[in-house]
């Protein structure tokens, strides 16, 4: 009885095509709190983010406390609990950055878009995150807008790169 | 000319190597050598012999490592594991993002070979989230070696049978910890384990699993292929074969490049990244990526060999290197330093979880000239204490104190005239 009362919960809040792929993660782990990560992300990737009525849907399916799996959302940068743009940027502020002058191009970014670490534009395109180290430090100042790597950056670089992005948007 | 062994198939333009163009390089000729006639113990001596020691940060033994791990008759029924740790998120380090993206093909072979040589049966490439296109090629050649009978269920018409994923992490440094990593891979918060028991005798799903680095692992093809005594001949110090350095930083030509092992830190410096841009001059460098100990000027001729750097007071560590010149502030660097550590402690253990932040603290107010003397003596504390391996559960924390402890040691004056001059001495007009 119970059973089916959680089944029909959960499905009004997850697609089927969300628990399909959860499914699958599902056939790999020996116990289901094992997919709670990849879980987490299938349900991002869909709806770029996790609200608390899906995060309570997962941990439904995976027969764990919602608690128990907010510890694990909260513990992960790249899960995000709040809403975000269409797409993240993620900014690196880490060493090398850092050196070849990484905090002046954030200034910069942050003047084009008017925005600071953890905000979203108003328009809901953007939100901006720093981000440690993205493994192109020979390419410093670099950045991620979605999944796309921005490297060198300079002033005129970033102003471009934004000019690109508002005239995709318009077309 | 340094022969070019794990960066043969990679070039200037960031193209993958696909599955035929491998094969054509001599790819997976060291696992049809391998399933025809090497036994897994032949394996395993082969690579015991290379001296092949782990790229990504320790410097271990690779074949001791593996020797760890239980043989079947030894542990009860059931998987063992290989995972591939392609975390990559120690700041300043940028060499297996490369491996991954250009030449997939030899990571997976030697990720099966090393599988072979341990008799794991399934295989995890735990990588960063944000290497999407690593991820997108590796899943593209994972499916190419399925349809060519390199991976699945009898493997080359072998007894031999190897499942592998690719598993995109969902961000935090701490996961690259190895037994953190397999608490991510089980789904859970990404706190290190208790150790012992080690990972080579219960680890993922408390199963045998060796977790290796993506260099690591990337070498194994060449060693089964070409044989343990020529992998030898390529170092040119004490330790074997070829390494990825990189350097980073206001040089002028940064860059990764493949070379002997034992090449000198000066003729990486100025052969391969050109020396320093115009108009600055070298003031130190953190070896292998962030939480290396500074070296400086007289540290330049020094082999990057694993104990030739340990004994300067610093570490290999990934071998990729970070240059400080003496228009950046050190104090400032450092501080940029712990302020990743601090975000990125995961939170298990006091010294790390409220050490580093305190320690952030204390650098920041000298970083905005309101530092004391006694700060000074705060920051030779937490050194000391947060540094002393034991204090805490991980290696993170005694990570984050060595760049701190290793700046205080050869740039004293820096952190002095912060105090008396009650500002940063690199800002200019307010600007660092
Ligand atoms: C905080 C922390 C982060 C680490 N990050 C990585 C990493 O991103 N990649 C990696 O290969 N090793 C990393 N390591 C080292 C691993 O724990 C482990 O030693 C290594 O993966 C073993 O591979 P190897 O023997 O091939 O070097 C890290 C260690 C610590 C303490
Ligand atoms: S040293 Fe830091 S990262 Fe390591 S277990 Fe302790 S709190 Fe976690
Ligand atoms: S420090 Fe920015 S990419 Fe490495």
């Amino acid at each position: 009885m119970i059973e089916n009362i959680i089944q029909s919960e959960t499905s009004s809040t997850l697609t089927s095509e969300e628990l399909q792929l959860i499914n699958i993660e599902l056939s790999h782990v020996p116990q289901k709190s094992g997919a709670a990560i990849d879980a987490l992300k299938i349900v991002q990737a869909k709806r770029g983010w996790v609200s608390d009525e899906c995060l309570i849907a997962i941990a439904k399916h995976l027969e764990m406390s919602a608690e128990e799996l907010e510890g694990i959302a909260t513990f992960y940068n790249l899960i995000f609990r709040r809403p975000v743009g269409d797409k993240v940027i993620l900014f690196c502020d880490s060493v090398s950055c850092w050196l070849c002058g990484c905090e002046n191009q954030k200034q910069k970014l942050s003047e084009i878009l008017k925005i600071d670490y953890g905000e979203t534009t108003k328009d809901e395109k953007f939100t901006l995150l720093p981000v440690p180290c993205l493994g192109a430090c020979d390419k410093a100042p670099v950045m991620m807008v979605g999944d796309d790597l921005f490297t060198n950056l300079n002033s005129s670089k970033l102003e471009h790169i934004f000019a690109n992005y508002r005239e995709e948007g318009e077309k | 000319m340094t022969e070019k062994v794990l960066t043969k198939n990679i070039s200037k333009v960031n193209e993958t190597t696909p599955i035929d163009k491998y094969e054509a390089c001599e790819g997976y000729s060291g696992l049809r050598k391998a399933l025809k006639s090497m036994a897994p113990g032949e394996c395993l001596t082969e690579v015991k012999n290379s001296k092949l020691r782990g790229r990504g940060g320790a410097g271990f033994p690779t074949g001791i490592k593996w020797s760890f791990v239980p043989k079947n008759e030894d542990c009860l029924p059931g998987h063992k594991y290989l995972i591939c740790n392609a975390d990559e998120m120690e700041p300043g380090t940028f060499k297996d993002r490369l491996l991954m993206e250009q030449d997939p093909h030899q990571l997976i072979e030697g990720m099966i070979l090393s599988a072979y040589t341990i008799g794991a049966d399934v295989a995890y490439i735990f990588i960063r989230g944000e290497y999407r296109l690593a991820i997108q090629r590796l899943n593209e050649a994972i499916k190419e070696c399925y349809n060519s009978g390199y991976l699945g269920r009898n493997i080359l018409g072998s007894a031999f049978s190897l499942e592998m994923y690719v598993h995109p992490s969902a961000g935090r440094y701490i996961c690259g910890e190895e037994t953190a990593l397999i608490n991510a891979l089980e789904g859970k918060r990404a706190n290190p384990r208790a150790k012992p028991p080690f990972p080579q005798v219960s680890g993922l799903w408390g199963r045998p699993t060796i977790v290796n680095n993506v260099e690591t692992l990337c070498n194994i093809p060449h060693i089964i292929h070409k044989g343990a005594e020529w992998f030898k001949t390529l170092g040119v110090g004490e330790d074997s074969g070829t390494k990825l350095f990189g350097v980073s930083g206001r040089v002028k030509n940064p860059g990764c490049w493949e070379l002997p092992m034992g090449t000198p830190i000066r003729q990486i410096l100025e052969d391969h990244a050109d020396g320093m841009q115009t108009g600055l001059n070298f003031k130190g460098l953190l070896p292998g990526g962030g939480s290396t100990d500074f070296l400086i000027e007289s540290h330049l001729d020094l082999a990057m060999d694993y104990n030739v750097i340990g004994a300067a007071g610093s570490r290999m560590g990934t071998g990729t290197m970070i240059i400080l010149d003496d228009q950046s502030c050190p104090v400032g660097m450092v501080l940029n330093l712990i302020r990743f550590f601090a975000q990125e402690s995961c939170g298990f253990c006091t010294p790390c979880r409220d050490g580093l932040p305190w320690t952030r603290q204390v650098l920041e107010d000298l970083e905005n000239g309101k530092g004391s003397e006694e700060d000074l003596e705060t920051l030779a504390y937490q050194v000391k204490y947060i540094g002393t391996p034991g204090n805490t559960h991980c290696a993170l924390a005694p990570g984050a104190m060595e760049p701190l402890q290793s700046a205080m040691k050869y740039f004293y004056e820096d952190f002095k005239n912060h105090v008396t001059l009650g500002r940063c001495p690199y800002e200019i007009d307010g600007v660092h």
